[in-house]
């Protein structure tokens, strides 16, 4: 039983990776980016339970921009792949820079906030 | 400390001031302090002067007023403090200090002559710096000031300003006013000037009043030609034109008798006025033939029109002020009477004929500069000195002043009370009666207690006296009218004495204290536990004990020497317990008879509960009573009961009361601790850290093949993407920036202009990779 589970666990992520390798490698390098993005998050998180939260605004600065930045990236990621048929008629390029205009907004209030 | 010594005389009240004019200032240091029931006089010149003071304290409000009373019949200055707060009434500690903001009346209609005291402060006033006074006009003023006083130490200085004076009178840049200045010094001190430089500034001196169209003109060249014609003897220097010239001067003054400065400024002065009739005064001296009667009868006329726009306060003075307020260097009562004054005495020497003027106005302008006391300023002081000695000299009429060398008599002593009668600068006046019309007593303005008693003359000491006193006299205070009365006839046209002259007289004496005891008494009966006889002149110690259910009960009695009631300004008892807490009780009367109880059971709480050792301490004192006392008579040993929880805390109590007024204790500012930081390694550390996946993010890519092959190779679109590109990271530069300086609104402004420049390029360079993907798409 146990080892059908595995088995079938194997198949599952081999079934996934396969899928995955068909994905545009575009759509790999945003997800890459969300990738670092989520682990610099979790990095500071770790940080704080080490030390705890003393300029706490610095840490939620810190902390937000990067899933700030992920949430954002997923984002792109939604507009570009074309999969997605809502997003049909936007060209990617509109996408990015709404990111980047995005971007730019969110750091500012970031920089702001950073103290 | 000195607690209301009657023996302190309420003299006169002679403030000086520091203001021009003002007359009813106290000197900047006068703040009288009151610590508890004691005086302390701040202010060196307060020191000398009378005070008489009333306290009220209502226990049942709260209010302690205070009224202070200098002098003479005055203006009560009332002040209260701690309104409403019962325990403050109850002790007196609770206004330990009044500083009083008094703006005192001048002794109500006392005004002494010019005396020794105002040569001294002449002295200090005028001190020459380096052989001279500074300018020739300072040096004018202090000379003229001196010579008036008859001061013959007066400092030495006629070397340097003889040097300066010649040097002033032979420069041709002088100016009318410079040799003005000079030829007033030169009046005075009569330097060696040559013959030849007088010459020479008469035929310039000449051009200028011909050429002259401002008062100010006129004034100083006629003045300058004057005082040349007095200083060389020069019998033939007169001036060309003299009745042209006294018309341009007429011409320029207004309907209500003032002057204007010059035929261009509409604003009249009265000031202006004073200088107008100086200079008027010279052109009727110089004029070589007699001027025409009916254009001094018009200036005659204007000198009466101005009297009647003179000021005046409420004790008699009288004092010329400027009506236009808003005129640049505003010259004040003082030097605006002073000014008139001046040109009254030098108009009416040269003008013939009489001049109609209110006596009662020229006293009043006397008593107005005898008001002002010792002026601190030097100019004030000329002013003052130089006015009075022109009403002195003046031919109009010249004040007499009454004055009073005490205005207090110890019935005691059996004093005599004195009259001075002087000219404003103290000279003897003529031969005269002064006459006391009545006196009464101010409680009881109707009956009188002398009436038309003729003072006798004691010619050794030049005063007048009255020699004895009806026995009816009692302590108090009381008004005295006198009159003077001059003996010849023709010195009655000369010399204006006012009418009445009403003067405060304090009548002291020792006031009589008798049956003064002090008992015990049981609460409930009333009947006497223990008692005591107090002799309050002498030394007491008594010893008493009582506890809650007793009362303590003191009484005395007080008689004046006539034998009537005598209330006093203040009757206090005061009970200090070990603990410096204080306890003031007012003692009231009913006749002759003062009494206080003190019921200990309504007072347990008012006392804190405190039990032990009270001593009593009696106040009895008024300005009239000799013999005020403040007298330690013992102490009660007070049993009381435990206090209840709720009970009141005694007031935490000032060892010094001074050192409530001292400097406080230094404030330090404790400032948040900072929080604790973690150890620098493991920031550094965790720093590193978030690289890792920063290179991570890099392997990622390399694996995945990327690659800047969509990159625009044409050159236009390229150098749009490098653009583009640099564009974000000057943005992320300037972000950087704000975070480490700049401020929100530079990176706003800096941000809207980066922003426009990377839409611009951010739209080229992204619609030409949408058209490129499109082609790419459709081919």
């Amino acid at each position: 039983m146990a080892r059908s589970t595995s088995k079938d666990a194997q198949a599952l992520f081999h079934s996934l990776r396969s899928a995955y390798v068909a994905t545009p490698s575009s759509l790999k390098i945003i997800d890459l980016y969300v990738g670092f993005a989520v682990f610099t998050a979790i990095i500071q998180v770790v940080y704080m339970a080490f030390v705890g939260s003393f300029p706490f605004n610095s840490f939620l600065s810190g902390v937000l921009s990067c899933v700030g930045t992920a949430v954002l990236a997923v984002c792109l990621r939604i507009q570009v792949n074309k999969e997605n048929k809502e997003f049909k008629d936007l060209p990617p390029e509109r996408a990015f820079a709404d990111f980047v205009l995005c971007n730019l907004v969110l750091h500012l209030v970031i920089m702001n906030f950073l103290g | 400390m000195n607690f209301l010594s009657p023996l302190h005389p309420p003299l006169q009240l002679c403030l000086s001031s520091t203001l021009g004019g003002g007359r009813m200032h106290l000197p900047k240091e006068g703040e009288i302090v009151i610590p508890e029931m004691g005086f302390q006089i701040s202010s060196p010149s307060m020191e000398k002067k009378p005070w008489i003071f009333k306290t009220i304290v209502d226990e049942r409000d709260g209010i302690l007023g205070m009224s202070l009373n200098l002098g003479k019949e005055v203006k009560e200055v009332k002040s209260f403090v701690g309104g409403g707060n019962k325990r403050m009434a109850g002790s007196l500690a609770g206004f330990l200090v009044l500083i009083l903001a008094i703006s005192i009346c001048e002794a109500a209609s006392i005004f002494q002559p010019i005396s020794d005291s105002h040569r001294s402060a002449a002295l200090d006033l005028f001190k020459p710096a380096d052989g001279s006074f500074g300018s020739l006009e300072e040096t004018y003023e202090a000379l003229r000031t001196f010579e008036i006083l008859g001061i013959n130490k007066k400092p030495d200085v006629s070397t340097a300003t003889c040097g300066t004076v010649s040097k002033a009178l032979g420069s041709s840049s002088s100016t009318p006013k410079d040799l003005f200045d000079a030829l007033r010094v030169n009046s005075i001190l009569k330097c060696n000037i040559n013959a030849e430089v007088f010459e020479g500034i008469i035929s310039r001196l000449q051009a200028a009043v011909s050429g002259a169209s401002s008062l100010l003109d006129f004034y100083y060249s006629v003045g300058s030609l004057g005082l040349i014609k007095d200083q060389t003897s020069k019998a033939d220097l007169h001036l060309s034109d003299a009745e042209g010239i006294f018309r341009s001067i007429k011409a320029l003054s207004q309907s209500d008798g003032r002057w204007r400065y010059s035929s261009n400024n509409p604003e009249s002065s009265t000031f202006a006025a004073g200088i107008a009739l100086e200079a008027l005064a010279r052109v009727v001296s110089l004029a070589s033939s007699e001027v025409d009667q009916s254009m001094i009868g018009t200036v005659k006329n204007d000198i009466l029109k101005l009297f009647d726009s003179i000021e005046k306060y409420d004790d008699g003075a009288f004092y010329f002020d400027e009506k236009v307020v808003n005129v640049p260097e505003h010259p004040g009562p003082l030097a605006t009477s002073s000014s008139v004054v001046r040109g009254l005495t030098a108009f009416t020497t040269v003008a013939t004929g009489s001049l109609n003027l209110p006596v009662d106005k020229i006293l009043g302008l006397a008593k107005f500069f005898l008001g002002i006391g010792i002026p601190g300023d030097a100019k004030d002081f000329f002013n003052q000195i130089d006015s009075l000695a022109c009403l002195e000299s003046n031919s109009v009429s010249i004040p007499l002043i009454l004055s009073l060398p005490s205005t207090v008599v110890s019935l005691t002593k059996k004093e005599n009370l004195m009259v001075k009668v002087n000219t404003v600068l103290g000279s003897k006046a003529p031969p005269l009666t002064v006459k006391l019309v009545r006196a009464y007593s101010t409680s009881s303005k109707d009956t009188s207690i002398i009436e038309n008693k003729e003072l006798s003359f004691d010619p050794e000491r030049v005063v007048y006296f009255l020699d004895a006193l009806p026995d009816s006299v009692d302590v108090g205070s009381y008004i005295f009218v006198f009159k003077v009365v001059l003996h010849d006839s023709e010195h009655k046209d000369v010399y204006v004495t006012g009418t009445l002259t009403h003067v405060q007289i304090f009548m002291t004496g020792l006031v009589k204290i008798g049956n003064a005891e002090i008992a015990v008494l049981d609460n409930d009966l009333g009947s006497i536990e223990t008692q005591r006889k107090l002799d309050l002149a002498g030394e007491n110690a008594v010893s008493l004990s009582a506890n809650h259910l007793q009362k303590l009960r003191l009484s005395f009695q007080l008689t004046t020497p006539c034998g009537s009631a005598f209330k006093p300004h203040q009757a206090f008892l005061k009970l200090r317990h070990e603990t410096k807490v204080e306890h003031v009780f007012l003692m009231r009367n009913s006749g002759k008879k003062f009494e206080i109880t003190l019921d200990f059971l309504g007072l347990v709480e008012k006392l804190f509960y405190l039990s032990g050792k009270y001593d009593i301490q009696l106040t009895v004192g008024d300005a009239v009573m000799e013999n005020s006392l403040l007298s330690d008579i013992g102490y009660v040993e007070l049993d009381l009961p435990e206090a209840p929880e709720k009970a009141p805390r005694p007031p935490p109590q000032v060892v010094d009361p001074y050192s409530r007024y001292g400097p406080k204790a230094e404030i330090s500012h404790i400032f948040r601790a900072p929080e604790k930081r973690p150890p620098q390694e493991l920031s550094l550390t965790f720093s590193g850290l978030i690289l890792l996946p920063f290179i991570g993010f890099l392997i990622g890519l390399l694996r995945l093949g990327v690659n800047l092959k969509n990159f625009p190779t044409s050159s236009v679109p390229a150098a749009f993407a490098i653009l583009f590109h640099v564009g974000i990271a000057a943005v992320l530069l300037l972000y950087v920036l704000f975070w480490l300086k700049l401020d929100l609104f530079t990176t706003l402004k800096t941000l809207s202009f980066l922003g426009v420049f990377l839409m611009f390029v951010g739209h080229r360079i992204l619609s030409h990779l949408a058209s490129a993907s499109s082609k790419l798409k459709s081919a």
